[in-house]
């Protein structure tokens, strides 16, 4: 059975149909691609994946468990995290602060520990502060450390998203459109990153526009359009659907 | 351009500020703990004394609603509400059942706490206006409580006599100073709780609710335990200053809690500086002793508690004492250790 | 025989009560309607709305006690009061709206200028009571058993007249559509010409007037009128708005009838101390089980 194991997902908005029985499946340490057009419906997915919206019918897995029309929360504990395609940090808090938060959920000390600094929190907290400092070396992040989140630029405040995203201690990472706003060479050490981050074991969702990226790191790429799929395979074939090039140039008709 | 330049002498000026603070902060403290120490010792009259009371008190009530608005961003106007719970329970433990000052003022505090958790639970999934029309609501209800249920509270006529606490077999009194240290010694430790819960997950957990909900929750924070965290602890602090305030002036009645008390609160958040604990002292020394200074003023002094809400949100949002640290972020002592060895070693490794 | 008598006052008393809440319902209705078109357009709970209501109901009495007749002195009222408004949005709220500050500065701003008006107004003209004209009073109709003031019939009338009139601006004059574009999407009505700042100022007037109207309703009703009046008024405005699901100009009508009748109803039943926890308790109410309100729109979230 996949790792992630979506079966015909639906959402609806009113009467518009978002998402349609959309099906799909991840296996453990993949880059999985979602691509399609503006308003295809592919962040609707992840919000439904993590928990934002419930389904209206379908049913999501996670390692054999449904995991669809829980409590954000839960899905984060049960090791699903993700970024956002409109950066939402922390933005008055410092970058180290961020990832520190992003640790919270497995930061086990509690009200007691915290007034009395207990041996405890002590260890916790130095614990966790280290895996922050770790992380962000790790993403190139190193030096920013200090700074407040607001005063990074772009590029490096979407690397403070995955950077909180790991912090969760996730075992799959989604990715919403990562390497907007970066240049091309921002975006190459992203990609590098990425694939690292593979290699240790995270398995990793994109929703990406940029083609170069998408052909160049997935493992394996959905297309969605109008909330439907319309086509899967790995990167080659995608390259050549004639039904995804005619999504992305605006739905040139068949008989044209 | 000349903005930046601007922003960017300011910044320097609030980090050698800070250099200078962290650099001599044992003779600073040292120095401010002497004098707060001695203020009963330098022949100010007992009104002078009763305004630095008052100014504690209202340091109090400002750092328990700043763990509220300040650093979870949920804006109360309800608080004169657990002020007046905290200050009647402990008024009438004190007066009914002879209680001394530290079981009322805990019982006062844990009432308070006890309602603030009552008015979170169902409110908590509101947006940020809806629920603060709410809290003022619970202030409103509380207040109606206390001049209806004349049994109990002694309706509009109040409390009167309520005991002046008692210590070590010794009565704590305005001429005895008893009752400046008694303030002391509780603002110290409000502002011990207050800043050993911002420095911890708990206090992380705050400030991202209040800088971005949903990516909170999307961090996998229980955004409503932490929210309904907030509102008991802020309800505490004020309960047990309420406790304080009661046994400080000796009566009690239900308008020396109104929706004006609740205003004033704010403004001392934000004149000082939200999410801040040293705007706090600040704000209240400033809004509690400018109406004394300028006795003309008086009457209009509620007007000015508008305008400073208008005009700071207007032109310093941030507050007066509310810039953002320059100094690196204090990292805990056995990352410190652990950082260094590690440098340690690999410095050893490059010898090699 | 005299339980068919008390069966009969009983009745009434209800129909009559009803009378009185609907009437005063009717002015809540126009006082909730300034908390609505300002929330739908600007997203935020103009909190000194009870205070304008507050300086309306004295502007009004001032004037009267300058002898310029009872209708000048109205209408001076009307005019000031929805200046006072446009005032309020000018001074305070749009430099914040330049800034792009936080929705919170927004309350807190409103908040102090609530607190700056009330507190004014207890300067310059006390915090005592003062007795206030029967404008309206005109002697009881009679309406088979039931006997009516003729100053609720008035009040019940004349918001009546003002919020179909108020509808009718909204819903057919170019002033009108220009408010529901910058509702619906202020940046591009601003880029299809609309003058957004006028449209939020004549929101602001028209909120105000309408509350100015009301207050001179309600103070004529009770015949009383002091700086602290909006607080409580405001906040049953604010309840009644929010029952009908704020924004939503026909709800406010529903809202504030509901809240008027519940009131009277909990006066006449519960004792008079408790006229003014019902709307409180309805507020928390539909906060806890619908914040949306009975005709509000839910959001969908967007991330």
């Amino acid at each position: 059975m996949a790792y992630l194991k979506v079966n015909s997902i639906t959402k609806q908005f009113g009467g518009l149909v978002a998402v349609d029985k959309v099906s799909f499946e991840v296996e453990k340490d993949e880059i999985v691609s979602i691509i399609g057009p503006n308003g295809a419906g592919k962040t609707t997915i992840f919000n439904m994946l993590t928990g934002v919206y419930g389904i209206d019918s379908g049913e999501i897995t996670f390692d054999g468990t449904p995991i669809h029309n829980t409590m954000p929360q839960n899905i984060v504990d049960i090791g699903i995290s993700r970024t956002f395609q409109n950066i939402r940090l922390f933005p008055n808090m410092r970058v180290i602060e961020n990832v520190l938060v992003g640790t919270h959920i497995r930061t086990k000390y509690g009200f007691i520990d915290t007034l009395f600094r207990t041996p405890r929190y002590k260890r916790e907290e130095a614990q966790k502060t280290l895996r922050a400092i770790e992380i962000l070396n790790s993403i190139g992040l190193g030096n920013r450390i200090n700074d407040y989140a607001q005063n990074l630029p772009y590029g490096e405040q979407r690397k403070v998203e995955i950077a909180r995203a790991i912090a969760t201690d996730a075992k799959i990472i989604l990715l919403d459109e990562p390497a907007a706003g970066m240049n091309p060479q921002e975006s190459e050490e992203l990609l590098r990153f990425i694939r690292e981050l593979r290699d240790k074991g995270y398995t990793i969702i994109l929703i990406e526009h940029d083609m170069n990226v998408v052909m160049n790191i997935s493992d394996r790429i959905y297309v969605i359009d109008h909330g439907k799929k319309i086509a899967e395979g790995l990167p080659a074939d995608i390259a050549g659907n004639q039904q995804v090039i005619e999504a992305y140039l605006g739905g040139v008709k068949k008989d044209a | 351009m000349d903005k930046n330049l601007e922003k960017g002498k300011s910044k320097n000026f609030i980090l050698i500020l800070e250099s200078f603070i962290e650099k001599y902060k044992v003779p600073i403290a040292g120095v401010s703990a002497l004098i707060l120490l001695g203020l009963p010792f330098m022949g100010f009259s007992q009104y002078i004394m009763r305004i630095f009371i008052m100014i504690g008190i209202y340091s109090m009530l400002a750092l328990g609603l700043n763990i509220l608005t300040g650093y979870t961003g949920l804006v109360s106007l309800g608080h004169a509400g657990f002020y007046a719970i905290g200050a009647y329970t402990a008024s009438l433990l004190s007066l009914k059942l002879g209680a001394n000052f530290l079981v009322a003022a805990i019982g006062g505090a844990v009432l308070a706490a006890i309602c603030g958790l009552l008015v979170s639970l169902p409110t908590l999934r509101l947006k940020g206006t809806y629920l603060s029309i709410v809290t003022l609501g619970f202030g409103e209800i509380v207040k109606m409580i206390l001049i209806n249920w004349d049994k109990v509270t002694n309706g509009t006529l109040g409390l009167k006599n309520i005991p002046r606490p008692s210590m070590f077999g010794l009565k704590l009194t305005l001429v005895n100073n008893g009752m400046y240290y008694l303030m002391l010694v509780l603002v110290a430790l409000i502002t011990l709780l207050c800043t050993l819960l911002i420095k911890s997950k708990i206090g992380r957990a705050f400030m991202s609710i209040k800088e971005d909900e949903l990516a909170a929750i999307m961090m996998g924070i229980k955004t409503t335990r932490y929210k309904a965290l907030a509102f008991v602890i802020s309800a505490f602090i004020t309960g047990i200053t309420g406790a304080f305030y009661a046994s400080m002036i000796g009566f009690i009645e239900p308008n020396s809690f109104t929706f004006d008390i609740s205003t004033l609160i704010i403004s001392i958040v934000i004149f000082g500086g939200m999410g801040t604990i040293r705007g706090m002292f600040l704000g209240s020394a400033i809004l509690i002793a400018f109406p004394e200074v300028f006795r003309f003023l008086m009457d209009y002094r509620f007007v000015v508690y508008g305008l400073v809400l208008v005009l700071m949100m207007r032109f310093r949002p941030q507050g007066m004492l509310g810039w953002k640290s320059q100094m690196p972020y204090k990292l805990p002592k056995l990352v410190k250790e652990s950082l260094k060895k590690n440098n340690k070693d690999n410095l050893k490794t490059q010898q090699i | 025989m005299s339980g068919i008598l008390t069966r009969n006052c009983v009745a009434t008393v209800i129909i009559q009560q009803l009378f009185n809440g609907l009437a005063l319902g009717m002015a809540y209705a126009l006082i909730a309607v300034g908390y609505s078109l300002v929330f739908g357009i600007l997203r935020l709970i103009n909190f000194s709305h009870g205070a304008v209501y507050a300086f309306s109901a004295h502007i009004a009495l001032l004037f009267v006690g300058l002898n310029f007749g009872i209708i000048p002195a109205i209408i001076l009222s009307i005019v000031l009061t929805g200046i006072l408004g446009v005032l309020i949005d000018k001074t305070a709220l749009e430099p914040l709206r330049m800034n792009n500050s936080i929705p919170m500065a927004s309350l807190i701003t409103t908040i102090g200028m609530s607190n700056i008006i009330q507190n004014l107004l207890m300067i310059f003209f006390n915090t005592e009571r003062k007795s206030f004209p029967a404008f309206f009073d005109f002697g009881m109709i009679k309406f088979g058993s039931v006997q009516v003031n003729s100053t609720q019939v008035v009040m019940f009338v004349v918001s009546l007249i003002l919020l179909v009139f108020l509808t009718l601006i909204i819903n057919k004059t170019k002033l009108g559509l220009a408010m529901r574009a910058t509702e619906q999407n202020s940046k591009a009505a601003s880029l299809m010409g609309i003058n957004t700042n006028f449209v939020i100022s004549a929101t602001f007037f028209l909120g105000g007037a309408s509350a100015a109207i009301a207050g001179v309703l309600i103070s004529g009703y009770y015949q009383i009128v002091y700086p602290g009046m909006g607080f409580m008024v405001g906040l049953k405005a604010f309840a009644a708005a929010v029952l009908g699901g704020i924004g939503v100009l026909y709800g406010s009508v529903v809202g504030g009838l509901v809240v008027g009748v519940s009131e009277s109803y909990a006066a006449t039943f519960m004792g008079s101390s408790y006229r003014d926890s019902v709307a409180f308790i309805i507020l928390i109410l539909v906060l806890i089980i619908r914040p949306t309100g009975l005709f509000g729109k839910k959001d969908i979230k967007k991330v």
